[in-house]
This record gives structure tokens, C-alpha cells and sequence, in this order.
């Protein structure tokens, strides 16, 4: 366990090793956050990690002309060009196969990553062993090497950010068109194919940023995860793009701080680790569409047809009765629960004031629980008419089209039925109750 | 204003010698129209008819085999302010993170320019083509929280919103409410008395002759267009959806019987 002071000085970035990696992967994550929100609008998340896969070769080859050309094969910069420059080779080469051959995205992806990264290791062997040069360092790409970051790393990755930042602020609406209906932009004039291009770029340099610190293997992870995550919050796309970046930056510190603390934790797969926490989170409790909230919705709209449909079971059972009194076994004959459902039911309206049990074990419907009966019933049977009028389904279907959609029936368009089929009593049921041909 | 011969300047749009394939397989074939200024124009045809090409060959978004296309004259690259476009439906991901205002104000994005934010004005434009499909109430909602006639109602607004010259509208009527199915005629019918033209791929034989002026049957070639009045014959139809009318004509008496 790191102690207290290990962990003071960890998050006040007093060493000069933590402070590079930390500042280095916030920017790196805000960055990646940014454009791999429209990297997933876009459809292109498998398009991307065939892309960083691709900067394998990129930077062997990288490497092999450097120092055939006397210079240091290990500079960084030259690496990297060299890595964007395959990776762009991977884009293409997958969208040349997508456009001149039958086979799909998938295959085209399957393909391109796995012969461009397979070419990548075999050349990172030949590599390896040239006489001249030591190539020892470069298979950290692959898997990242957060430690060998110096403070110009940490200051490159904070100008992409900047970079990216600035870019997605002013293509805003129109990678928006792009990545939301790229045919009315095309007709509106707009360069839709330019515009692709500079996005995949963008994609591309964060990837090559990314490869020191994540490695080629992860950087997909940082573009897919943190923009993933972020659609769970929300459903419009400018709070979508903070969140991403957000996420992703603070995944980046975390990581990063994680592996601080802890000796001889690589950081790329720890921060990978920790976008991926924050995506189960974003799953489970995120309020648009996440796990909790959907349960909830659905718990709630069932006790909300299993109320509505003891109602009506009840109010049709005393339908013309001078008393609204009737026998559990009544409801039984009428619906398809049994007595023990019934009698939980009845027990749950009972606590609405809806319904009450009379000393002879008959129950009652209340004023106000006739009242509510009435109105569910008539809702009911104007849509059952509805339907029978206008949209011509045969009445023997009419009653369970009809129960799904009573529950969403709003009262707008119950007063609308009611002018349309002038009924302002409760209609007769058009087909007879509780009868199964 | 340069005008190319052979072209009818007066024509909203002028398709000359039009050939489309997709990889080997022609869709079309010579296609020769001139569409009629200020009129509700109908393209009808059988599945795989080459409907919706017709409209994408016009509006660039499918490359020619061979002819040309005229927007008043001249090619649409340098007429595209006067067109608007309805998409099918199915076209685009209903799930994508924006409400039905967000939508609309697409149809603005021309008018306001490159990398500028939209502006007061432009919501209140997209407001007002909402509130022209009855959709206003409905601005703030998520696109994916519509129904498909809701949806198709968003996509006609933001055409409206462009305020173009010419409208193509792919298969607005296409499994749409009757509620929607309304608010596009009206749209329609305010759309033809301002004077513009608008081009629809249309499926509902049975609608054609109540909702347009024009009609244009197509399989894969022209097989007739004019007036509804003159061309929308049993016999144009038979000669544009073959053997496969009688089973719609039958279908269509046992209605009128009921």
C-alpha cells in the first residue's frame, strides 16, 4: 500500500515524472474524448482501431529509413510521422475495399488490421536486428510506455488537445451534418467528403499521440469508451462532447495517478481499466437509457397496466349492477390471473382508496374507485372504436392492440375520440366480455 | 447567363439523355423531362424502378453514366440554394443525439456559414417550419422519442426552413399516420401556391390523383409524363407496373365495393 505522503505527492504532481504522465494523458483523454464522439456518431469505431493497429509498420519502416540515413532511429517525431502516415494507409486501404469489392466494412477492417499489424511485427523483428541502431525501445508502442514520456511529450499532447479542442468548436455543425445525414449535406453543398477526411485525420493524430502513452493495442479504447460512456447522460451532442471529454480526461488522471502510486502498473492499460469503470457506471445509472432508469420505467408502466386492468376487470364485472359489489371469482372468470393475483391486486387498489372488503368478503368499489374505473373503461373502449372505425382490425383482435396502447394514451387524445365518435357516455364494449372463442 | 443547348431555361429541372448503373446494372435509361414550373409532380413506378435514383441522379449524390441535368439552365452545383431535399426516412439513425429543433436548423446551416454558431434568427426560422408540419411542441424533443410520422414531419420542416426554389421529397408518404400523411398535403398545397415546384417519389396509386398535378411513370425508363389528368391511365399504368397491376386494381374493387 502506498503511504499518505506517496499519495500527497502523487496528486500534487510534485514529481517531476508524475506531473509529465499526468498532464500529458488528461490532455491526451479530453482530446480523444472530443473527436471520438464523432468517431462513434460517425460509425467509425472499428475504423479506428484498425487505424492505430496500421502505425505499427508505420513505424518500423519509420525507423529502418532513419537510420539508413545516419540519423537517430529513435526520434520521436520521425516515429510518429511515420506511424500517421501508415495509419492514413489503413483508412484508405479499407474504404478501397469497401468501395471496389462486395465485402463490408467488418471484413475490410478484419483485413487491413490484422495483415498491416502482423506486417508491423514482422518488420519491428527485421528491425530489430539491423548492425546499426538499437531498436530495443520500440516495441513499447504496442502496449505504451508512459515512463519514457518527457515533459516536450507532455507539452505535445497538450497542444493536440488545444488543437482539437478549437477544431471541434468551429466544425461543430458541420461534423454534426456529417455524422448525422451526410447525403442533405452534400446537397446543401457542403464538402462532405473533406470534411470525413479531416475528421479521420484528427482521429489519426490523436491515435499517433496516443501510442507512447496507451500503446497501439489500447488507443482505440480511449476514442470508443469515454464517448460511449457519454451517451448515457445525455441525448443532445454538445453535453455528449463535454462529458466525453470530461470522462476522458479525468480517466487519464486516474490512470495515471493509479499507476503512480502503485510500482510497476502500466499506465495505458490501467487508464484503459479505469475508462472502461466508468462506462459500467455510465451503463448502469446513467439517467438516459441506463440500466437502473430502464428497470424503473418498465417496473413503473407495468403497475401501471396491472392497476388500469383491475379496474376495468372490476368495473365490468359490475357493469349494470345497482351495486358495484362483486366476488373475487368473478374477476377470476373475467382475466386470466389467478385468485392469489386478484387478491394482491385488489389488496393494492384497496390502499388507493379505490376498492374496500365488505364484512361478507365481497368487495366494494368506492365512489372515487368507480369514478377512476369509469374513466379507464371509457378511455379503453373510445380506442377500441377508434381502431374498429379507422383502421380496420377485425373486433376479435381489437381488445389486446387496445391494451397496449390505452397505457399511452394522453388525455389530449381522449378528448380528441371523444369529438370524433361523439360518445360521452360510456361506450357498450363491441365485443363480449370475458368470453374466449 | 450561359445556357447550354438543348436546355429549357424556363424548366425548374431539365433531364437530358440521363443513363444511371450501379456497377454494371443500368437503373435507368434515357431518361428525357422537362418538369413543369410551380407544379406537385409525382414519380411513380413499380420497386427498383429507379424512383429515388431519379431524384439522387438530379441532385448529384449518384454519379451519371451518361446525360445531363439542368436546374433552370444551369447544373445544380451552381443552383443547389434553390433545392431542398426530403430523405427517405430510413436514411439516417433516428438514435443520433439531437432533438427534432437541432434537425430542422440543418436546413439553416447554408445561411449561416462555416464555422459560425447558429444565431436567434435561426432558431425562430426553424420554429416556424415546425410549427408549419404542427410539430412545434415537439422541438425539444429527442429525434428518437418521435413516431415515424413525427420524424418525416422533422425532415419536411427542415426543408421548409432551406426556403428553396424546388423541393424532392423521397417517399414522404411512406408509412406515415393519417395525421402526418395531412400535414404533408397541406404543406404541399402551401409549397404549390407560393409557386414552387415539388418533385415527390410517391407508392400510393391511390392517392396520386388527389394530391398531384404531374405525374412522371418511371421503370427505368420514362413511360410517360404530363398532366394526371391525360397520363395517369389504366393503360399508362399497366404499361409502367406490368402483369403486377391487375393485382392491385383488384385489390383497389374490392375496396370501392366495401
Amino acid at each position: 500500500m502506498p503511504s499518505l505522503e506517496q499519495i500527497v505527492r502523487v496528486l500534487s504532481l510534485e514529481d517531476y515524472n508524475t506531473r509529465v504522465v499526468v498532464l500529458g494523458v488528461m490532455a491526451l483523454g479530453a482530446a480523444s474524448g472530443l473527436v471520438g464522439t464523432f468517431l462513434l456518431l460517425r460509425k467509425r469505431a472499428l475504423t479506428a482501431d484498425a487505424l492505430s493497429h496500421a502505425t505499427l509498420p508505420g513505424i518500423a519502416v519509420a525507423f529502418m529509413i532513419m537510420v539508413a540515413f545516419g540519423y537517430d532511429g529513435k526520434s520521436l517525431l520521425g516515429l510518429l510521422i511515420g506511424a500517421f502516415v501508415f495509419g492514413c494507409i489503413g483508412v484508405l486501404a479499407i474504404l478501397g475495399i469497401r468501395h471496389t469489392t462486395r465485402l463490408k466494412d467488418d471484413a475490410a477492417i478484419g483485413i487491413v488490421l490484422s495483415v498491416l499489424f502482423g506486417l508491423g511485427l514482422c518488420l519491428l523483428r527485421i528491425a530489430t536486428e539491423l548492425p546499426s541502431g538499437s531498436a530495443a525501445g520500440l516495441s513499447g508502442f504496442i502496449f505504451g510506455k508512459a515512463s519514457s514520456m518527457v515533459a516536450s511529450d507532455a507539452t505535445t499532447m497538450g497542444v493536440v488537445a488545444v488543437s482539437i479542442a478549437l477544431v471541434t468548436t468551429f466544425l461543430h455543425k458541420e461534423w454534426t451534418l456529417l455524422c448525422f445525414d451526410e447525403k442533405f449535406g452534400s446537397v446543401q453543398g457542403w464538402p462532405v467528403l473533406r470534411l470525413d477526411i479531416l475528421l479521420m485525420v484528427m482521429v489519426a493524430i490523436v491515435t499517433v499521440v496516443a501510442l507512447q502513452s496507451v500503446g497501439l493495442v489500447l488507443a482505440v479504447a480511449m476514442l470508443i469508451i469515454p464517448a460511449a460512456s457519454a451517451r448515457y447522460w445525455t441525448t443532445k451532442i454538445t453535453p455528449m462532447l463535454i462529458a466525453a471529454a470530461s470522462i476522458g480526461c479525468l480517466s487519464g488522471w486516474l490512470g495515471a495517478v493509479v499507476s503512480a502510486l502503485v510500482p510497476r502498473m502500466p499506465t495505458g492499460p490501467i487508464i484503459v481499466l479505469i475508462c472502461g469503470l466508468w462506462f459500467i457506471i455510465s451503463f448502469i445509472a446513467g439517467p438516459k437509457d441506463g440500466l437502473i432508469i430502464r428497470q424503473w420505467t418498465r417496473l413503473y408502466l407495468n403497475r401501471r397496466i396491472a392497476k388500469q386492468h383491475i379496474l376495468r376487470a372490476m368495473w365490468e364485472v359490475c357493469e349494470g349492477n345497482a351495486v358495484p359489489e362483486f366476488t373475487v371469482d368473478s374477476i377470476v372468470y373475467v382475466r386470466s390471473w389467478n385468485k392469489r393475483t386478484v387478491i394482491r391486486l385488489l389488496k393494492k387498489v384497496s390502499k388507493l382508496n379505490y376498492v374496500t372488503q365488505l364484512p361478507s368478503g365481497k368487495w366494494l368499489l368506492t365512489e372515487f374507485g368507480f369514478a377512476e374505473a369509469a374513466r379507464v373503461v371509457r378511455n379503453h373502449r373510445l380506442w377500441e372504436m377508434y381502431l374498429i372505425t379507422y383502421a380496420d382490425i377485425a373486433p376479435t383482435h381489437v381488445d389486446r392492440d387496445a391494451d397496449m396502447i390505452e397505457h399511452v394514451l394522453g388525455r389530449d387524445l381522449v378528448a380528441k375520440l371523444e369529438l370524433l365518435l361523439d360518445a360521452t357516455k360510456i361506450p357498450q364494449s363491441p365485443h363480449k366480455i370475458g368470453v374466449t372463442l | 447567363m450561359k445556357v447550354e443547348a438543348g436546355h429549357s431555361t424556363t424548366s425548374p429541372v431539365s433531364i437530358h439523355d440521363l443513363t444511371v448503373a450501379y456497377q454494371r446494372k443500368p437503373v435507368l435509361w434515357d431518361v428525357d423531362l422537362d418538369i413543369p414550373e410551380g407544379k406537385l409532380i409525382a414519380i411513380v413506378g413499380p420497386n427498383g424502378a429507379g424512383k429515388s435514383t431519379l431524384i439522387k441522379a438530379v441532385l448529384d449524390l449518384v454519379p451519371k453514366a451518361s446525360g445531363k441535368v439542368m436546374i433552370y439552365g444551369r447544373p445544380f452545383a451552381k443552383q443547389r440554394k434553390l433545392v431542398a431535399y426530403v430523405p427517405q426516412r430510413e436514411s439516417v439513425d433516428w438514435d443520433f443525439p439531437i432533438d427534432a429543433l437541432g434537425v430542422v436548423l440543418m436546413g439553416r446551416y447554408n445561411k449561416i456559414g462555416w464555422c459560425k454558431p447558429v444565431r436567434k434568427k435561426d432558431i425562430k426560422a426553424a420554429m416556424e417550419s415546425l410549427d408549419r408540419v404542427g410539430m412545434a411542441d415537439f422541438a425539444r424533443r429527442q429525434i428518437s422519442q418521435l413516431s415515424g410520422g413525427q420524424q418525416q414531419r422533422v425532415f419536411l420542416a427542415r426543408a421548409l426552413t432551406q426556403d428553396a426554389t424546388i423541393y424532392f421529397m423521397d417517399e414522404p408518404f411512406a408509412s406515415v399516420d393519417a395525421t402526418t400523411e395531412r400535414a404533408i398535403v397541406k404543406v404541399l398545397g402551401d409549397l404549390r401556391s407560393l409557386g414552387k415546384t415539388v418533385v415527390v417519389v410517391h407508392h400510393d396509386l391511390q392517392t396520386v390523383r388527389d394530391y398531384f398535378d404531374h405525374v412522371i411513370l418511371l421503370n427505368m425508363r420514362v413511360v410517360a409524363h404530363g398532366p394526371v389528368d391525360e397520363v395517369f391511365t389504366d393503360e399508362n399504368l399497366k404499361k409502367t407496373y406490368g402483369g403486377r397491376l391487375t393485382l392491385l386494381s383488384e385489390a383497389a374493387d374490392r375496396l370501392a365495393r366495401h
